[in-house]
């Protein structure tokens, strides 16, 4: 039983994190129909900005250098994600699809090759900065990091909620998700929100970079990649374009990760072991789409896709 | 506008002038090339590779040695096979177009034995100062070689040491399913089992994971009194922090992927106890080591990680073949490098009728203060 309720605990953490990075695909996509494969080179930009930050000002205490790091690593991030949108997809807004989808590629790659000029090609670790404790509940150990991590996403995504349903510029968003002419028209500045919005995706990114840094004590220029793929998975298991879907994609994805590794081998009597821990979350992310193409929660897309 | 091509067609000329002074008829360039992941997550190993490579082609520059009458000139070409079996076949490729008279690597087991059988059909010399997979030098391949022992050795030696020296009942493996992880632990389940240990849980990662939760908490559930890892320190390292965190009761072994100072960085303070191996004796005690240790550091400004002593004999060995045979060619010095004797800083080397190390020692190290200190050396002349 605690190890059940361990592996809950584990993928809990785990999926909190791909949530908040498929929320910056899902936005993205519900607003231009594009994918930005750029996102998870990022969330590996917001980790190692930090992690500089952090670095300088080793000297300060840590309540002072942890959200002063945070904030430049955000900031860093949203310059970053207003930039990728203004060069790589604004003058390619009107071409065949396929053409953004190639930029998006292409801005990954520069991004990861310079992270690897800057903070070269080494594994660096990230520095502990509190007393990590551990808390017993029912058998299942969880530290204060992890703590952190699942209160933090679930509030920022509370948070982002609001700001889509019961603000102005959310509802300038869906205007723009629905029909960009029409938004233009009714006299939302479409480029605004577009630049917006990829700032928004981009200041979660920051925020879950530094947070998988923090819980794996490592930061190093292609983590993105892995994490940017699985959050994109996670996004489309819950449905992409949809806000809910992205949050409750990335739980899954993140359970079923945890569950599939743990349980996986026991259930085939060892025919498959942990090994098979990405087909397990393929598998299911398979299904999903065989019978709800659109995914778990996704509307039907019928005239974007 | 004919001025310019004047100007042009003389500084061509120049530039003739210049690289026919700079290389006589009577020298000649040999070119070494070296094979090892220069980017991802085994950067740090491979770039420590490829700099033992180059300062012991440096030092055989600097001594001037001629070989067939002709004053040879060493030239190093290094090329990033990404620890990727794909990609470094097709780096194998392009070391065999570009000349290389052999070649030092590949650096992980994965990539090595592939690539070998495009230098054995081309009949270039390959000596892999790291591959320690049984299956590298087994494929009957004339042209393999490598300087340290091989996992049959080391997966032993780990194996019986977890059992008689630390008592192990209940062991847990994980494994990275790479060529090498996989041929460690099958070697080391195979020591430990025969020596009356139970395998009690034998779960799996990649070698680019960073999250091990959900296998250690399944290992967990099995109540292991030791946990062996066959893969790198990049995983490694990691994987200690989180056997800590899932305040995990066990002891910690790695082979000599995860035996690195950077496995310490990596773990932090979970990185206290772990056990690690390295074929080959420790630095300290090789003869002309702990030498050779300063000059690296003088030279690259960091501390060496794993196999640089290993290839720069490998390089010597080769160079010390090529002397022997008084000739460059691939095929003339090969018969010498599979019969050679050479007093190197990790051991002295000779070959097998495989290409493996003759009587490979492992040595078994423990970190302790943050530092891997030997405990025990098993095996070797």
């Amino acid at each position: 039983m605690e190890i059940f309720l361990q592996q809950i605990i584990n993928g809990l953490v785990q999926g909190s994190v791909y949530a908040l990075v498929a929320l910056g695909y899902t936005m993205v996509y519900g607003i231009l129909g594009l994918i930005n494969f750029a996102h998870g080179e990022v969330v590996m930009m917001g980790a190692m900005v930090a992690l500089s930050a952090l670095s300088v000002m080793a000297g300060l205490p840590p309540l002072v250098s942890l959200p002063l790091s945070l904030f430049l690593a955000i900031s860093v991030c949203m310059a970053l994600g207003y930039g990728i949108e203004r060069i790589a997809y604004r003058p390619l807004r009107h071409a065949p699809r396929l053409a953004p989808l190639i930029t998006a590629i292409g801005v990954s790659i520069v991004l990861q090759n310079l992270a690897m000029l800057i903070w070269g090609r080494d594994y660096h670790s990230f520095p502990q900065l509190f007393a990590n404790h551990a808390h017993r509940i029912g058998g299942a150990i969880i530290n204060d990091i992890q703590i952190v991590i699942v209160v933090a996403a679930f509030l920022m995504m509370a948070g982002l909620m609001l700001v889509v349903h019961r603000t102005r510029l959310g509802r300038a968003m869906r205007a723009v998700a629905e029909n960009q002419h029409a938004a233009q028209l009714m006299g939302v500045d479409v480029n605004r929100v577009v630049s917006i919005t990829f700032m928004i995706g981009s200041a979660l990114a920051a925020v879950a970079g530094v947070m998988v840094s923090a819980n794996y004590g490592l930061a190093h220029y292609y983590m993105g990649f892995l994490l940017g793929l699985k959050a994109f998975t996670a996004a489309v298991l819950g449905g992409i374009g949809n806000l809910r879907g992205a949050m409750l994609g990335g739980l899954l994805l993140g359970l079923i990760e945890s569950l599939g590794a743990g349980y996986i081998g026991d259930i085939t009597g060892g025919f498959m072991g942990s090994q098979y821990q990405d087909v397990f979350a393929f598998l299911v992310l398979i299904a999903v789409l065989i019978f709800r193409p659109s995914g778990l929660l996704g509307e039907r897309l019928a005239e974007r896709a | 506008m004919r001025l310019v091509s004047l100007l042009l067609a003389s500084l061509l000329l120049a530039a003739c002038g210049k690289s026919a002074t700079d290389q006589p008829s009577d020298s000649l360039t040999v070119r070494i090339g070296a094979a090892a992941p220069l980017t991802g997550p085994q950067a740090h190993l491979g770039k420590d590779n490829e700099n033992g490579t180059r300062m012991a082609i440096e030092d055989a520059n600097a001594k001037g040695i001629s070989i067939g009458g002709k004053k040879v000139h060493f030239e190093l070409v290094s090329e990033d096979d990404q620890a990727d079996p794909k990609t470094a076949t097709i780096v194998a490729q392009k070391l065999v177009d570009d000349n290389v008279s052999g070649v030092i690597g590949h650096l992980n087991s994965g990539t090595t034995i592939p690539a070998a059988k495009i230098y054995s059909d081309n009949g270039i010399p390959q000596i892999s100062p790291s591959a320690t997979a049984v299956a590298y030098t087994h494929q009957g391949f004339k042209t393999a070689f490598r300087v340290m022992a091989n996992d049959a050795q080391q997966g032993h030696a780990l194996g019986v040491y977890a059992v008689k020296n630390l008592g192990a009942k209940r062991i847990a493996v994980i494994d990275d399913r790479t060529a090498y992880g996989q041929g460690l632990a099958d070697e080391f389940i195979k020591a430990a089992t025969a020596s009356g240990a139970e395998i009690v849980s034998h779960e799996y990662t990649s070698d680019k994971s960073v999250d091990f939760t959900a296998v250690l908490t399944a290992v967990k559930a099995k109540q292991p009194e030791l946990l062996f890892y066959g893969g790198m320190d990049a995983q490694g390292g990691p994987m200690a922090r989180q056997i800590k965190a899932l305040a995990l009761n066990v002891k910690f072994m790695m082979g000599d992927g995860g035996r690195t100072p950077e496995f310490i960085k990596l773990a932090g303070d979970a990185a206290e106890g772990a056990y690690g191996s390295l074929p080959g004796v420790p630095l300290e005690k090789m003869s002309g080591g702990m030498e050779f240790s300063r000059r690296y550091e003088s030279e690259f400004k960091q501390p060496i990680q794993l196999y640089a002593p290993y290839c720069y004999d490998a390089v010597n060995v080769m160079i010390a073949a090529m002397q022997k045979a008084n000739s460059t060619d691939p095929a003339k010095y090969l018969p010498a490098l599979a019969a050679i004797s050479h007093d190197g800083i990790t051991a002295k080397i000779q070959f097998d009728n495989n290409g493996d190390l003759k009587g490979g020692a492992v040595t078994l190290y423990q970190v302790k203060q943050d530092q891997w200190q030997p405990l025990e050396t098993i095996g070797g002349q």
